[in-house]
């Protein structure tokens, strides 16, 4: 066990592109954690998606040894938090783990909206931020300018040097200030506190699925003492483990006798889904524990859904097997089997956010080898429903635009909102704002700091699911963030839309939107069915459709030729090849009242085009 | 079991631009070389084959007028050793319209030559400079005129179309294509093959196919044209006053068995599919280690025969015989093309059914490629 004063537990806020990972390698490089020849590049960042976005999925954590100018050896415990706002309540979990951070801001570059909304929330666990200024030898850094941005910005000093409390200097890529970071740390971030006498007191920081290991739980002890051998409660789960491996990482896997008050580290405890190890969940020893939870815990709280469905009608089984595997490994997603008149069996499956869709949704493509089919993203409606002859009035919650109730019934419906931030080069705002304000965006705020501009809007989040993001990076080639947190819900005037091919309605394409948009969108969606949509051997009508109600309408014209002039003994090899590619086309295409759609017409019907 | 017997001749004096067949311009060939190999390639097919004696022959290429009648009569006489002929045999040799090549029709006639498919493409000059055929027209009624004199069944190959043809001019032409008293007219449109120099030209910008409505309009009115003068389609491109239908060709459509020899040359034969090599040097060499040319020799699983079977026979305007064709290869109808799909193409009007057989129809038979796709990929894979 570390003498608590030498503990000191810490994370690291940065922009994507900042430098984070590379810092953190030299840190780990500058502790011995690794030589040279094992670093492999950025060794936090474990899953390929994570690598190839620069983005942290799952929190990382690495226990390094430090010895400082003052001759003490320090355990400093380098947390690396999920970096995208989906994951917040993980980050937040991660954050109540640590006393301090550092600020990584890149010297050119300077501060970043998705920065400023990580430093606000370090602010509220009350953390010591150490402002470090990376990348200090490009040609274009301007460390000064950076320095009194984080002032302005921030509220935090960050002029003058670092042992006065102003921003250290580095380069993560050179290890130039890596020494001076790390005296920084030590200096500055308050160690933990914590009583090794008291009832066990865990914090469950993060789970995940290792094949060999079954669940590994990272944990922050509060009070007491984890070893080996103990019989723990996980206090909001209500399951009892024997505790059979407890360590840290260094960042290789190091078994310890025990995790003390202040240190981080990992437990095992033969546990075999995630879904048991809830992050936010306070662990205790079963004889003589704790009686109150730590405050906190959540349970996590889809809010995006979708339809997966393989493109492949025979893939169901292997989906099904895939979609048990991931969630194994992450807990946070839901999903229940769906089945579609067209898309046959599927799942629908429900999110923390955008990212998150996509990440699931590429994993499975990736790592479980499935071609797949996702419906249009809906959010959870809130639906009043009226009293009936035969049912009173009640509530429900609806997240699938099949499950839309009777229009009748419904007396009003709410949908969730959520507050957006966005910074950008000022050169962008006005597009970014009409965007916004197309998407029913209403500003509530709207700064200029030097040539960029920080704007607050409240959107509903239906309006977000699609493209928002696509379409905010586009138009700003790149270069705005998007940062966004969830407002609670509003009323709105809400309609079912459907689509409808050659008269039948697919149900994959249907969605919900508000009545003001609903023309537009659905006029929208019908052009773009039309060039999706290949020819076929009679004309198609696609109508967009409320209730009743046409309200677009597009024709694809009936194929006129399509004929092979010459065909003799040596062609019919060529023909028949040609025959098995069309055969191969067909297993990607669905069909809807004998109109084959290809797959890749789902998602690309609903990209909202560049108007 | 009857059998067809095609000859490919890969050289040209020039290629075409339109043209992706196997044809290779050389300036000079062995012909003695030519015919020790070309006959061993025979010999192999024999003793491969049934002994039915053949029904048909067809001299395809390149350009097989520029071939030496000695060497066509060689080739014949050994044809008929090996296998026999049946009476009424039809020999058939595709030719150049010009004036040397007319100058070899004798010789050829006294081969054995009973029908030629002369490659006129066009009656307007400007037209055969554009298709960069070497002969004028004059040049090409002269030839066949010449043709007319020596063999008992001619016929003649249009290409129409073109870009910027108007429905007129191109009536006009056809008319007095039709004048020209052949029982037999392959009228093609014209179409952009991947790999020619038309395919390039029109990358870059060089010309514009005719659109796609003109295109379809043209098509169905040339069958009716072709229909009110004597010699109604029998199939897409081919039309023929009834009795003058190319006996050859009707044994690819019908799917019965036919043995190809040459560079390039595919054959289907005891449930087989060959293809020769198709380089001249490489085919020669081929023949020199082995006896034969053949690059690749498949057995064919039977759905895929018949398969092949339905995307042929369909191109004909007797269509074909559901049933019996089914059963030719172990296969119920059902499981053959799709019972659902085929009653939407009735219904689309695109298909015709009676009890014995199926067949397109004539708005139908601009659809063919994709009525057949309907028919054998909404098909359940069930062999």
């Amino acid at each position: 066990m570390t003498d608590l004063s030498k503990i000191r537990n810490f994370s690291i806020i940065a922009h994507i592109d900042h430098g984070k990972s590379t810092l953190a390698d030299r840190l780990i490089q500058a502790c011995g954690g690794l030589t040279e020849r094992e670093m492999s590049e950025q060794v936090l960042d474990n899953m390929d998606i994570e690598k190839e976005r620069g983005i942290t999925i799952k929190a990382q954590t690495v226990r390094l040894s430090y010895t400082a100018k003052d001759g003490e050896t320090y355990e400093l415990n380098l947390m690396d938090t999920p970096g995208h706002v989906d994951f917040a309540y993980e980050v937040s979990r991660s954050l109540a783990a640590c006393e301090g951070a550092l600020l990584v801001v890149d010297a050119a570059q300077g501060v970043e909206a998705q920065t400023l909304a990580n430093v606000y929330q370090s602010i509220e666990h009350d953390h010591e931020i150490v402002p470090v200024i990376n990348k200090i030898d490009l040609p274009a850094a301007e460390p000064e300018r950076v320095a009194e941005e984080i002032e302005e910005i921030v509220g935090i000093q960050a002029t003058g040097p670092w042992a006065e409390g102003g921003a250290v200097l580095a380069s993560a890529k050179s290890g130039l200030g890596v020494e001076d970071v790390l005296e920084a740390l030590v200096a500055r971030i308050p160690p933990p506190q914590g009583d090794r006498d008291a009832p066990l007191k865990a914090s469950l920081v993060d789970s995940w699925y290792d094949p060999y290991l079954g669940v590994v739980i990272l944990v922050r002890v509060i009070d007491g003492v984890l070893k080996k051998g103990l019989n723990v409660r996980f206090m909001q789960g209500g399951t009892q483990h024997l505790v059979d491996r407890v360590g840290c990482f260094r960042p290789k896997r190091t078994d310890l006798a025990e995790i003390g008050p202040g240190e981080i580290g990992f437990i095992t405890a033969q546990i075999k889904e995630v879904d048991q190890a809830r992050v936010g969940d306070t662990i205790t020893t079963v004889k003589g524990g704790a009686d109150k939870p730590l405050p906190g815990y959540r349970e996590p709280q889809p809010v995006v859904f979708c339809g997966l469905f393989p493109v492949d009608a025979a893939d169901f089984e292997k989906l099904r097997e895939s979609i048990g595997k991931l969630r194994l490994n992450d807990a946070s997603f839901t999903y229940e089997m769906e089945s579609s008149a067209a898309l046959g069996f599927g799942f629908r499956a429900g999110f923390l956010g955008l990212l998150h869709l996509e990440i699931i949704q590429e994993r499975l493509s990736r790592e479980y080898d499935l071609d797949l089919i996702t419906t249009a993203p809906s959010v959870v409606y809130r639906v009043h429903l009226g009293k009936t002859k035969n049912e009173d009035a009640k509530v429900i919650d609806i997240h699938n635009p099949a499950d839309w109730p009777d229009v009748n019934r419904i007396d009003a419906i709410e949908e969730p909102w959520i507050k957006a931030t966005i910074y950008t080069p000022d050169e962008y705002l006005g597009p970014i704002l009409k965007l916004c304000q197309d998407r029913r965006g209403v500003q509530t705020n709207l700064t200029y700091v030097g040539g960029r501009a920080q704007v607050t809007y409240e959107l509903p989040l239906n309006e977000v699911v699609f493209d928002f993001y696509d379409r905010l990076k586009s138009i700003s080639r790149g270069y705005a963030s998007f940062d966004y947190e969830q407002i609670g819900l509003r009323e709105g005037d809400l309609v079912k839309m459907n689509i409808l091919v050659n008269a039948e309605p697919v149900d994959a394409l249907s969605l919900i939107v508000h009545r003001t948009v609903a023309e537009e969108r659905g006029r929208g969606m019908c052009e773009r069915l039309k060039d999706l949509i290949p020819r076929h051997l009679f004309k198609i009508p696609i109508q967009a459709a409320i209730g009743g109600k046409i309200i677009a309408r597009e024709t694809i014209a009936a194929l006129r030729k399509d004929v092979t002039a010459k065909c003799y003994g040596g062609d019919i090899t060529r023909k028949k090849k040609l025959l098995e590619k069309q055969k191969k086309g067909k297993a990607r295409m669905r069909e809807y009242g004998n109109v084959s759609i290809p797959q890749e017409a789902f998602i690309a019907a609903l990209r909202m085009g560049e108007e | 079991m009857a059998l067809a017997l095609y000859i490919h001749w890969p050289f040209c004096r020039s290629k075409c631009p339109y043209c992706d067949f196997n044809s290779h311009v050389r300036e000079n060939f062995d012909s003695k070389q030519w015919g020790v190999g070309l006959r061993s390639d025979m010999r192999h097919e024999s003793s491969v084959t049934c002994d039915e004696p053949l029904t048909s022959i067809f001299f395809g290429g390149g350009t097989p007028s520029l071939m030496p009648p000695e060497l066509v009569d060689s080739l014949l006489t050994e044809a008929e050793s090996l296998w026999g002929f049946a009476p009424g045999i039809e020999i058939t040799l595709e030719a150049n319209p010009t004036s040397i090549e007319a100058d070899n029709f004798a010789a050829l006639a006294l081969a054995g030559i009973n029908r030629v498919s002369l490659g006129i493409q066009s009656l307007e000059q400007e037209a055969l400079h554009f298709l960069g055929r070497e002969h004028s027209a004059d040049e090409a009624l002269a030839a066949l005129a010449i043709a007319q004199e020596h063999f008992d069944r001619v016929s003649f190959d249009l290409i129409y179309a073109r870009p910027g043809q108007s429905a007129d001019a191109w009536f006009g032409e056809l008319d007095r294509a039709l004048a020209l008293g052949t029982d037999h007219l392959s009228l093609y449109q014209l179409t952009i093959e991947p790999g020619t120099r038309f395919a390039t030209d029109v990358r870059r910008g060089a010309f514009t196919p005719l659109d796609e409505d003109s295109a379809a309009d043209l098509f169905a009115a040339t069958r009716e044209r072709m229909r009110a003068a004597g010699l109604p389609a029998y199939e897409v491109s081919n039309h023929a006053r009834p009795g003058q239908e190319s006996a050859h060709n009707l044994t690819y459509w019908r799917y019965r068995d036919f043995a190809g020899i040459g560079p390039g040359a595919h054959g289907r034969r005891g449930g087989r599919a060959t293809v020769r090599h198709r380089k001249p040097e490489n085919f020669l060499s081929a023949i020199a280690r082995n006896g034969h040319g053949i690059a690749e020799e498949r057995v064919l699983p039977l759905r895929e025969q018949a398969e092949e079977a339905v995307l042929m026979g369909l191109r004909l305007d007797e269509g074909i015989d559901l049933d019996a064709l089914a059963g030719r290869f172990g296969l119920s109808r059902d499981t053959l093309v799709s019972a659902r799909k085929l009653e939407q193409l009735v219904e689309q009007k695109l298909v015709e059914a009676t009890e014995e057989r199926i067949a397109l129809t004539e708005s139908g038979m601009l659809l063919l490629d994709r009525v057949v796709a309907e028919l054998l990929v909404g098909a359940p894979e069930t062999v």
